[in-house]
């Protein structure tokens, strides 16, 4: 037992150990390699964000008459790229995951510091190709690439494009590497794996999907550029290809990567809704397997993309009842969250606002992942908004919720100061009723048929498209205004503490923020995570008063 | 109610369909209603400050016996719902894609940003198809670039539509009226414009529009332009798609080694349409319109045994038009299909 005790700080924390410009650049620390790519994807999420308002504002109408297609079909393929590739992939484990493994797992550092700074260096590198192919022009494939289209039709920039997500690719490898030895070999004294905080194992299962999934999408994208390049027939019938086979081997990394998006979501919401329901959490080694059970399941589900696009009628039944099947680990969280709260001591402070919108938005996007697993259903809706609908649930309901919540749970540890309590808890209410008002008519206008991707649409579907639009702009403030008060509270919020929610893991036990070596000692643990009583009462897990219990 | 969220309701399909959404959002509201209930019991009751016995302590509640009991239901319990809503939605979707023994062929050429159809009586269409209400219509398509999408709401039905390989699907219209068809995969810059109609009419009037409308690729009420194929051979045919396909034949020089009696170059083509042709190196190949394609276009790539490769390539002379009217006169040739 222990009530929250200040650390004794010795010496300079990890941000003003040094001001240059050069010991920034040059940085092996874990936390500050972590606010490098905060800054880098918060530019891309900008940038994404920007592409999406110009759409919305163009489906206002039914013409396409803010845009001609030509520039809308770039638009989509924009926002697409840069959200999936820049900002999702990247944003928790790279961000939140580079800062808080090492500290979790009460270790110094990475297991590969170096290597760590490389893999931002070489995302900043690809994202430059990425910015070259904006910048000349444009790439107007969808973020899928679907071939021939993308590898013989279309005169955009795919080639600068695809070199792009190849090179940010390898810095996804780099951090998974990194994130999988770092958990093996560098976990403090006690610390088995049945004590490591539930973000620690999804970070594991999601570091595992990097590992073995993004090999397969560099290969892709490669065999696309050989053809445009040397017309050697891969995918382009014309030259003797098969243009399946590309989506084949696309959604095989692509379908995973939704799980390298959800699954570091699922580990944040774990953090938040046992801290502030003061419980542990129900079923731990259930919620701590599913997360591996999810990667693994992940990589045999890709074909429910292609229910309709070619492949054997007995393919389509095996992958959607595989699909089925990955949802029951998905359930199992959900069920363990909502009984997680029972007899806790439930407070509403903004990171338990958005772990529970990420619980009422990732159900949604879940169960109408079931009906699109069913394959009638799919035949009818499939490259409809229903499916847009569905995937923004997840990725954007799921993923981005999970993000901002954990940006504002461990906000008081990165930088020491907290964020505006009040603004912070309006922004989440904006952020979720914008959100659902943007998507949820989607479901709508995608059951009614309006595909995907449509600069014009028929005008019968005007009505959602403008109740969409409109929940576009609400989300937009309710995304704009965290931007504004967390760069402000650098500054003038209130000071932290080392330790304001009570919590029990090990990045609470240092100080905040956290100096560049983490911990002057390296901490002995000695109890499972979350053993949370009351607001006051609660166990880290390196208290050494003898409470004997083994919980977990 | 419903209706108004869900689109016309046209063919045979359509109220299978929506009728297995409509029980899979039953299911789905089973399982998000109660958990939002309790959600929100919770997030009253065990609010902070709110005077309740809540510690359950670590040391003395959540015994491990209670866990895997409630675990164990929600693990079992949505699987084997999962598994009946599976297996429901696989048998539909077999009939989605079993072809109906009986019924009328269209051909559908599909290409930037426009569709072609084209009747085996030589009728052909742009961007609109007319159909007979209540008689199943199967579709076999191919695109000429790059991957379009088949997609008629009304009908529930989708299928892409693929450059090099061709693609099936059927319906069977309910009900006469106009309906949308939409290209649902991404085709570039005028994607969202690749749009038809698809004009169900009662047997009779179908009758009469057949037999009034101009025959041939090409003629008729369609400017020339628009259609491309024909014109490009600097001469008319008309006729049944296989009429046309004969006069290829004739053309290209095919009937100089596939004698209609055996005992040229190639082999016979008469009576081959869904049989079982033996290849060079033992395999079989069950004998349509992709195995015709593959021959005009590869001829060496599934040689039928006894003949030697000597059969050039007409990739680059045929185009999709034709090849459909030859394979359209190779399967007039008789068949072995089951009537």
């Amino acid at each position: 037992m222990s009530t929250i005790a200040p650390v004794l700080r010795l010496g300079n924390d990890y941000i003003n150990d040094n001001y240059s410009a050069k010991s920034w650049l040059l940085t092996t620390d874990h936390k500050r390699i972590g606010l490098l790519y905060l800054v880098t994807i918060s530019f891309f999420f900008v940038i994404g964000g920007a592409a999406a308002t110009v759409m919305r504002l163009e489906l206002a109408t039914p013409q396409a008459d803010l845009v001609i297609p030509e520039t809308y079909n770039k638009l989509f393929t924009m926002h697409g790229t840069i959200m999936v590739f820049f900002f999702l992939i990247p944003s928790i484990p790279a961000t939140l995951g580079n800062f808080l493994i090492p500290l979790m797992v009460g270790a110094r550092d990475m297991a590969f510091p170096r290597l760590n700074l490389a893999s931002w260096y070489i995302f900043v590198f690809g994202s430059l190709f990425a910015i070259i192919a904006l910048v000349a022009g444009g790439v107007d494939t969808g973020w899928t690439f679907y071939t021939p289209y993308s590898s013989t039709y279309t005169t955009t920039h795919v080639l600068a494009m695809a070199v792009g997500i190849v090179i940010a690719g390898f810095s996804s490898i780099f951090t998974g590497i990194n994130i999988i030895i770092t958990v093996h070999k560098m976990r403090a004294p006690g610390l088995t794996w049945f004590r490591l905080p539930l973000f620690v194992w999804s970070m594991y299962a999601t570091s595992m999907i990097l590992v073995l999934g993004t090999p397969v999408l560099a290969i892709t994208l490669l065999l696309v550029a050989i053809e445009s390049v040397f017309r050697v027939g891969i995918f382009d019938p014309r030259l003797g290809g098969d243009p399946i086979l590309f989506q084949h081997l696309f959604w095989f990394y692509s379908h995973p990567a939704v799980y390298i998006m959800i699954l570091p979501g699922m580990g944040v919401v774990s953090e938040l809704i046992t801290c502030f329901s003061r419980n542990s959490p129900f079923g731990y080694r259930f919620i701590a397997i599913s997360s591996i059970a999810i990667a693994v399941f992940g990589f045999l589900v890709w074909g429910h993309h292609m229910f309709v696009s070619g492949q054997s009628v007995y393919d389509g039944m095996i992958f959607s009842l595989l699909s089925f099947v990955v949802a029951i680990p998905s359930a199992v969280k959900v069920f363990s969250w909502t009984a997680t709260l029972y007899k806790g001591s439930i407070s509403w402070e903004t990171p338990m606002l958005y772990a529970m919108g990420f619980v009422a938005l990732f159900t949604i996007g879940g169960l109408t992942g079931l009906m699109l697993a069913t394959l009638p259903i799919d035949v009818h809706v499939t490259d409809t908004y229903f499916v847009v609908a569905h995937f923004h649930y997840i990725m954007v309901g799921g993923t981005i919720m999970a993000y901002l919540g954990g940006l504002h749970f461990w906000w008081p540890k990165i930088t020491g100061r907290m964020y505006p309590e009040g603004l912070g808890k309006a922004a989440a209410i904006i952020v979720f009723i914008g959100f659902n008002l943007t998507f949820f008519p989607q479901f709508i206008l995608g059951y009614e048929g309006m595909p995907r991707r449509y600069a014009e649409y028929d005008p019968s579907f005007q009505v959602l498209n403008v109740l969409s639009t409109a929940g576009a702009s609400i989300l937009a403030v309710g995304l704009i205004i965290p931007l504004f008060y967390f760069l402000w509270s650098t500054r003038f919020g209130k000071i932290a503490g080392d330790n304001p929610w009570g919590a029990t893991g090990l990045e609470w036990q240092t100080s905040s923020p956290p100096p560049t070596h983490n911990f002057d000692h390296i901490p002995v643990v000695n109890h499972a995570p979350y053993e949370y009583e009351t607001v006051r009462r609660f166990t880290p897990q390196t208290t050494t008063t003898v409470e004997e219990h083994e919980h977990g | 109610m419903w209706n108004q969220f869900f689109p016309e309701q046209a063919s045979t399909l359509a109220p299978d369909v929506d009728g297995i959404f409509l029980a899979v959002l039953a299911l789905a509201l089973l399982f998000a209603i109660p958990v939002a209930c309790l959600v929100v019991i919770f997030a009253i009751r065990y609010r902070r400050g709110a005077m309740r016995t809540r510690y359950v302590s670590v040391h003395e509640g959540r015994g491990k016996s209670r866990t895997w009991i409630l675990e164990t239901a929600w693990i079992v319990i949505p699987l084997c719902l999962a598994i009946g809503v599976f297996s429901w939605g696989a048998s539909l979707y077999l009939r989605i894609y079993a072809m109906p023994a009986n019924g009328m062929d269209i051909y559908v050429v599909a290409k930037q940003w426009m569709w072609e159809f084209q009747n085996p009586t030589g009728q052909t269409e742009i961007n609109e198809l007319h159909v007979p209400v209540g008689y199943p219509v199967r579709l076999t398509m191919i695109s000429e670039d790059v991957i379009h999408s088949f997609y008629v709401p009304a009908f529930r039905i989708k299928r892409d539509v693929l450059p090099g390989t061709y693609s099936t699907a059927w319906f069977q219209a309910t009900k006469t009226g106009t309906f949308k068809l939409e290209c649902a995969e991404y085709c570039g810059t005028e994607h969202s414009r690749m749009l038809a109609t698809v004009i169900v009419m009662d047997a009779t009037q179908y009758q009469d529009w057949l037999s009034q409308r101009a025959i041939g690729g090409g003629t008729g009420v369609i400017p020339e332009s628009s259609t491309g194929q024909s014109a490009q051979n600097g001469q008319e045919t008309s006729g049944t798609m296989s009429d046309v396909g004969g006069e290829l034949f004739q053309r290209l020089g095919c009937s100089s080694c596939h004698h209609p009696n055996g005992g040229g170059v190639g082999p016979s083509l008469v009576g081959i349409w869904g049989k079982q042709e033996k290849l060079e190196g033992g395999q079989t190949v069950m004998v349509d319109a992709d195995y015709i394609r593959r021959s005009i276009y590869d001829p060496h790539s599934q040689l039928v045994a006894g003949y030697p490769p000597v059969m050039p390539t007409f990739q680059g002379q045929v185009d999709e038009q034709q090849l459909l009217d030859l394979t359209e006169y190779i399967r007039s040739l008789g068949s072995q299909e089951k009537q």
